[in-house]
């Protein structure tokens, strides 16, 4: 007998949609047998990151404030991921745009306006595009790989974020805590919107989503990034510039990074300190993964990852799992998503027995 | 500045620069073979937690009486062990990739986020215990000496980094072996062509850079601060994945890039002491990431352009396609 | 057990050196040899003839061990043969010479040669042993230099001669002239007599009739992955073994006699480009005119520029003037491919999937790439699913393209029916001037007369049409003029009808670097004039 994969005509949709689906349960398998192994009561520990947050109402809240900013990344990442531009520092870029939106609370406090939150939403999402502009311009002028840069600049961040916190923008009457003033009820969005238990940026992720589902679906701009990230010669031969779509790219994901960054402290934290970095810019990477680097699939995979992340604390208080417990749970379940890839292009054929099969099927 | 403050420096980079060296030299490996492996940093955190792990075990008092000769021997196994855990981490990166044929990017992301959670899930049972730093091999005369100690004063590893740098470079450019790794690298289709196994290959390749990630991880919870804490490598990683395009894939520059990076990391620990403080700490802090982005650019910015770089590098490998 | 087949020449006193019987060998959705039987003797130089996608290749790759037969016997001087990897083939000394080399750049020639090598042997005994051969055969070649640096043809002499340093009795040479001027296919000649001489059978595989005419001893004609004839090409004409090798005879192209040409429609003026990279070609002083309803052929070996000259025409690498390029009057040098297919340049490019479409995409999507704007998709900003599914339907309608609708992706398609999908999308947008590479490259006979056809049609609709090909058979057959790219420059403009293949055989040789070469072809030129 021998397992080979074989290249199909066409790839599959069918399995487009089941791998995703596919990856999530087996990751509640692997991940309870796993826990089991060690010594924990695996079931009950997959039953809480996976469900309680699900059945247990008063976690939907906390699922609803944890997945915004997941979605909100991932949808500029799958942009990115899609035209194989590699952002991978969405993190500093949250980091920055949260930064930035309170740089601008800094400078308004003491004054009323409505005008002040959507202020400090468009500094959020410029100060992200900004920090992505970096690896942006070292990419397009000199060949820099992105990777690396955006990387290495979530380290610049956050010392940026340090510096910031524990020096010039430190609050005055803080007991001497790295963290800056609270922001005032003019600079704040509301915890909660439209009388739900979710916060705002939850509905603003929503809507985006819709938006670029249908501007990665049906506008130039949308075929342009599935063609240079698929075939950048033909992208070239059908009119697109590989740089301005680098430029698009990585100011898309960015700004998105940075919203995602402003929303989170200007309706849940109400300020910035060193426990601001949460890893949601890694961890929206794999949102976008496990959305197949579909809009509407990134809105579904970030309620995913934010129930692990509900889940992952309702299990170390309820089972005493260790707090990694999540990561390794998101971490299995990008490995599975990208090894059921092969699943899509290719099917596994099973030969028993060699030299009869083949006959049976050169006879026919 | 004396003479004297000067080599405690030197010794300092040195000391520093190691665990990027190792990882560069691996990775250096990996990417000739054509292979772009940028779970470093996940493989690093494996490393250092097993190294630590083992060598606290072994190395536990109850075993004086038994097995007496087991306790000097426990950081030599812990090194091992951190070798081990490394490749483990890239054998699982291994099949993804060369099986499934898996993005490169992707799975070496993923592969960051998985030993991360591993290692601080194993690793919680270790916060707060210390070993005895697995740091000299002369005596006491040679490497506590003032002068002396910048050539005899460092961590059997430190050795072993600079014997893997010439190890690697005689392997890839004076064995048939380096040469069919080097020729896997630019160009898989027809390494297979002529009857090389571009997957067996490119495994191997990816197992060395695993257990020199390992390697360099248990230098950090072995060597340089002798205890675990979570997400100790602290991004030296990614700056091992910078160190090779610095070294522009030759391993001969490894040691100058990896001495290069040394030296903006040990500022950062002298800022205070040494009159840089009129810059915040911070800024020191962030200084190595810095200079890796101005790095990556001026090597890149070159005449050549990176055309340094192995061709097959990073791109799926796809027999049948 | 599979059926013995094909004819195993039993009478022989010497076993044949290699003999197969009842090769069969099927890949998903397609059977691409089908019970081959075949064989040859010592000494012999024995043609592999057949059409692109008739099977030559796949069979062997199953000589040399890089794919398994599914059913079928290999013999090998009488013995049956295992053949399970390249290396079991070069010990068995079977020794091959691939179409596209499997050369690695960044190295030089010796380290090349030692790797296709499986014995252990110093880099200096190598060496020399190199320069044994070299001198044998009297092949010019530098072991030291790196391959990025060389030639077409200096690539192809690392291969014969990793071959060669094996002492193999069979030597397989798949389509080796593809590559080559007319000058070097005869050194090549040269170097294979004497091979054969010394008891070394060939088995050469081309589809070029008049090679194999003067070259083989027997042929055997494949068709549709099977083996349908076998003959002695001495005694056969060209167009003999071309109707075997095709099967049905070819609709001659219909052009409209008498046709007049319009004005000047489409022009390069003093096109320069620098090269770029290490491999690239920078283009000189490109001029040329083509009128409405002419059709001009750019000939050519591989590699002096042509793809250079299609990016540059068609957009995706701008001129450093706007005049070096002109569409009906109007300077288009600094404008892109988009912005040039409005003004009504079409292009395609050599390579089909990845480069004219993307296979992952369905056909709609690919006719949105270079359609969106000529043909009306964009509706409110977005482009309208349906108008770019009916046009995809269109075109997979009117050029009688084998696919299942628009949805398909094009890496379903085989490449004819890809290749006509593309041309399709560009002539239905009726576009002023069209430029095309390599029109047929690839592409079955009934596909490629199809193609050709549309292209002549085209034209005779008043559009001007350049023709990039390698194939000059298919230039003379529907070009109106020709001209020669050589090392990044172009030739004079020359009349289909007036010139000779000789005359263009000149044009093309003498490349690959050497200038000198190239003046004397030159100046042999203009000494004989025609």
């Amino acid at each position: 007998m021998r397992i080979r994969f074989e290249k199909r005509r066409e790839p599959s949709k069918a399995m487009q949609l089941l791998t995703p689906i596919g990856a999530v349960a087996l990751t509640m398998l692997i991940g309870a047998i796993i826990f089991w192994a060690i010594g924990y009561d695996g079931p009950r520990a997959v039953k809480e990151i996976f469900l309680t947050p699900i059945t247990a109402s008063y976690k939907w809240s906390d699922v609803g404030r944890r997945a915004a900013p997941l979605i909100l990344i991932a949808l500029g990442l799958c942009v990115g991921n899609r035209a194989k531009v590699w952002n991978i520092g969405a993190e500093g870029q949250y980091l920055v745009g949260a930064l930035s939106g309170a740089g601008v609370a800094n400078l308004t406090r003491g004054l009323e306006g409505w005008w002040i939150v959507p202020m400090m939403l468009i500094a959020g999402i410029l100060g992200g595009a900004l920090w992505a502009a970096i690896p942006a311009f070292l990419k397009t002028r000199f060949r820099v790989n992105e990777i690396l840069s955006s990387l290495m600049l979530v380290y610049v961040a956050l010392q940026l974020l340090n510096y910031l916190v524990a020096g010039p923008w430190k609050d005055p009457n803080g007991h001497n805590f790295p963290q800056t003033a609270p922001f005032t009820p003019s600079q704040m969005l509301p915890h909660t919107a439209f009388g739900t238990p979710f916060p705002p940026g939850l509905f603003i992720a929503f809507a985006l989503s819709l938006v670029f589902w249908i501007v990665m679906a049906r506008s130039e701009f949308g075929l342009g990034v599935r063609v240079v990230g698929d075939a950048p010669k033909a992208a070239r031969y059908a009119g697109y510039n590989a740089d301005h779509m680098v430029w698009q790219a990585m100011l898309i994901s960015g700004g998105m990074a940075g919203l995602a960054g402003i929303l989170e402290c200007s309706s849940q934290s109400g300020m910035l300190n060193l426990g601001f970095p949460s890893g949601y810019g890694f961890t929206a990477i794999i949102v976008s993964f496990l959305g197949r680097l579909h809009p509407l699939g990134a809105a579904l995979a970030g309620i995913v990852l934010a129930i692990t992340y509900v889940g992952g604390q309702v299990a170390q208080t309820v089972v005493h799992v260790p707090n990694a417990t999540a990561g390794i749970f998101q971490a299995t379940m990008l490995f599975l998503i990208l090894a059921s890839d092969v699943l899509v292009r290719r099917r596994i054929r099973i030969d028993w027995g060699r030299p009869v099969a083949q006959a049976a099927e050169s006879a026919a | 500045m004396n003479l004297e403050f000067l080599i405690a420096a030197l010794v300092t980079v040195v000391n520093v620069s190691t665990p990027i060296l190792l990882a560069a030299t691996g990775e250096l490996v990996v990417e000739k073979s054509g292979v772009l492996n940028l779970g470093v940093e996940g493989m690093m955190l494996l490393g250092a937690i097993a190294g630590f792990a083992i060598t606290f075990i072994l190395g536990d008092p109850q075993y004086a009486d038994t097995l007496p000769w087991l306790a000097p021997l426990a950081p030599w196994l812990g090194v091992v062990a951190g070798a081990i855990a490394g490749a483990l981490g890239s054998t699982l990166f291994a099949l993804m990739v060369l099986t499934l044929g898996a993005n490169q990017v992707a799975t070496g992301l993923a592969l960051v986020i998985f030993g991360t959670g591993v290692s601080s899930l194993i690793g919680s049972a270790y916060v707060g215990l210390a070993l005895t730093p697995f740091d000299q091999i002369f005596p006491d005369s040679l490497a506590q000496d003032p002068i002396l100690k910048v050539a005899f004063g460092y961590s059997p590893l430190v050795y072993f980094a600079f014997i893997m740098v010439g190890a690697v470079y005689w392997f890839l450019n004076k064995t048939r072996a380096g040469l069919v790794l080097r020729a896997v690298g630019e160009n898989d289709l027809s390494a297979r062509s002529i009857g090389y196994s571009v997957r067996g290959v490119r495994f191997a390749a990816i197992l060395f850079g695993g257990a020199m990630a390992g390697i360099a991880g248990s230098y950090f919870s072995m060597v340089i601060t002798p205890l675990w804490a979570e997400g100790m490598t602290a991004g030296r990683g990614w700056i091992a994945l910078a160190l090779v395009v610095f070294a522009g894939w030759r391993s001969g520059r490894l040691l100058a890039g990896a001495y290069f990076f040394g030296l903006f990391m040990t500022l950062e620990l002298y800022a205070k002491a040494s009159g840089f403080s009129f810059l915040p700490s911070q800024f020191w802090a962030s200084m190595p990431y810095l200079m890796a982005i101005i790095v990556l650019a001026l090597m890149s910015a070159r005449e050549s352009g990176g055309a340094e770089a192995p061709a097959c590098l990073g791109k799926p490998y796809l027999p049948d396609a | 057990m599979a059926e013995v087949g094909g004819a195993a020449d039993k009478d022989a006193k010497a076993p044949a050196r290699l003999e197969m019987r009842g090769v069969t060998k099927r890949f998903p959705g397609v059977l691409a040899n089908d019970n081959v039987g075949f064989s040859v003797a010592p000494g012999q130089i024995h043609a592999l003839l057949g059409e692109n996608g008739a099977g030559k290749s796949t069979l062997v790759k199953m000589i040399y061990g890089v794919l398994a037969p599914d059913s079928g016997e290999i013999f090998f001087d009488g013995e049956p043969a295992r053949v399970a990897n390249p290396k079991a083939a070069r010990k068995l000394g079977i020794g091959m010479v691939f179409q596209h080399f499997s050369l690695f750049e960044a190295l030089t020639v010796l380290e090349n040669i030692a790797l296709g090598l499986d014995s252990k042997i110093s880099q200096r005994d190598l060496e020399a042993e190199i320069r044994r051969v070299l001198d044998l055969y009297g092949l010019k070649l530098d072991p030291r230099r790196v391959v990025s640096t060389l030639s077409v043809g200096e690539r192809q002499r690392i291969e014969i001669v990793r071959a060669l340093l094996l002492n193999p009795r069979l030597l397989i040479m798949d389509e080796p002239t593809s590559v080559l001027t007319p000058q070097e296919v005869e050194q090549l000649f040269e170097t294979l007599r004497k091979l054969a001489a010394g008891g070394c059978s060939i088995l050469y595989i081309s589809h070029k009739l008049h090679e194999i005419i003067a070259l083989c001893d027997v042929a055997t004609i494949l068709r549709g992955g099977r083996k349908v004839a076998e003959c002695d090409p001495k005694k056969e004409t060209s167009k003999s073994m071309a109707e075997l090798m095709i099967g049905a005879n070819l609709k001659e192209i219909a052009r409209a006699p008498g046709r007049a040409f319009g004005e000047e429609r489409f022009a390069a003026r003093a096109l320069n480009l620098p090269k770029h990279g290490d491999f690239g070609i920078a283009l000189h002083d490109i001029d040329f005119s083509v009128r409405a309803g002419e059709i001009l052929g750019v000939a050519g070996v591989a590699g002096n520029g042509q793809n250079e000259l299609m990016e540059a025409l068609s957009g995706e690498v701008s001129a450093r003037s706007a005049d070096a390029v002109v569409l009906a009057g109007e300077p288009i040098g600094r404008l892109g491919p988009t912005e040039r297919r409005a003004r009504g340049l079409c292009a395609v490019p050599e390579e089909r999937n990845g480069h004219a479409a993307v296979g992952d995409f369905t056909l709609a999507d690919n006719g949105s790439l270079t359609a969106r704007r000529r043909m009306g998709f964009m509706q409110g900003g977005l482009i309208s699913a349906g108008r770019a599914a009916n046009y995809a339907e269109t075109v997979i309608k009117s050029f009688a393209v084998k696919a299942l609708g628009s949805t398909s992706t094009a890496g379903s398609l085989s490449g004819g029916n890809l290749q006509k999908f593309i041309m399709g999308r560009e002539i239905l947008q009726e576009p002023a001037a069209l430029v095309v590479s390599q029109p047929t490259w690839g592409v079955d006979a009934g596909a490629a007369a199809a193609i050709r056809q549309a292209i002549v049609d085209l034209a005779a609709r008043g559009a001007a049409v350049v023709v990039v090909s390698q194939d000059l058979d298919e230039l003379l057959e529907v070009c109106d003029s020709l001209v020669v790219i050589n090392l990044g420059r172009l030739s004079k403009v020359l009349k289909v009808g007036e010139v000779t293949i000789e005359e263009i055989g000149l044009l093309m040789g003498g490349v690959h670097g050497d200038p000198e070469a190239t003046a004397q072809m030159t100046e042999a030129l203009h000494a004989h004039p025609i």
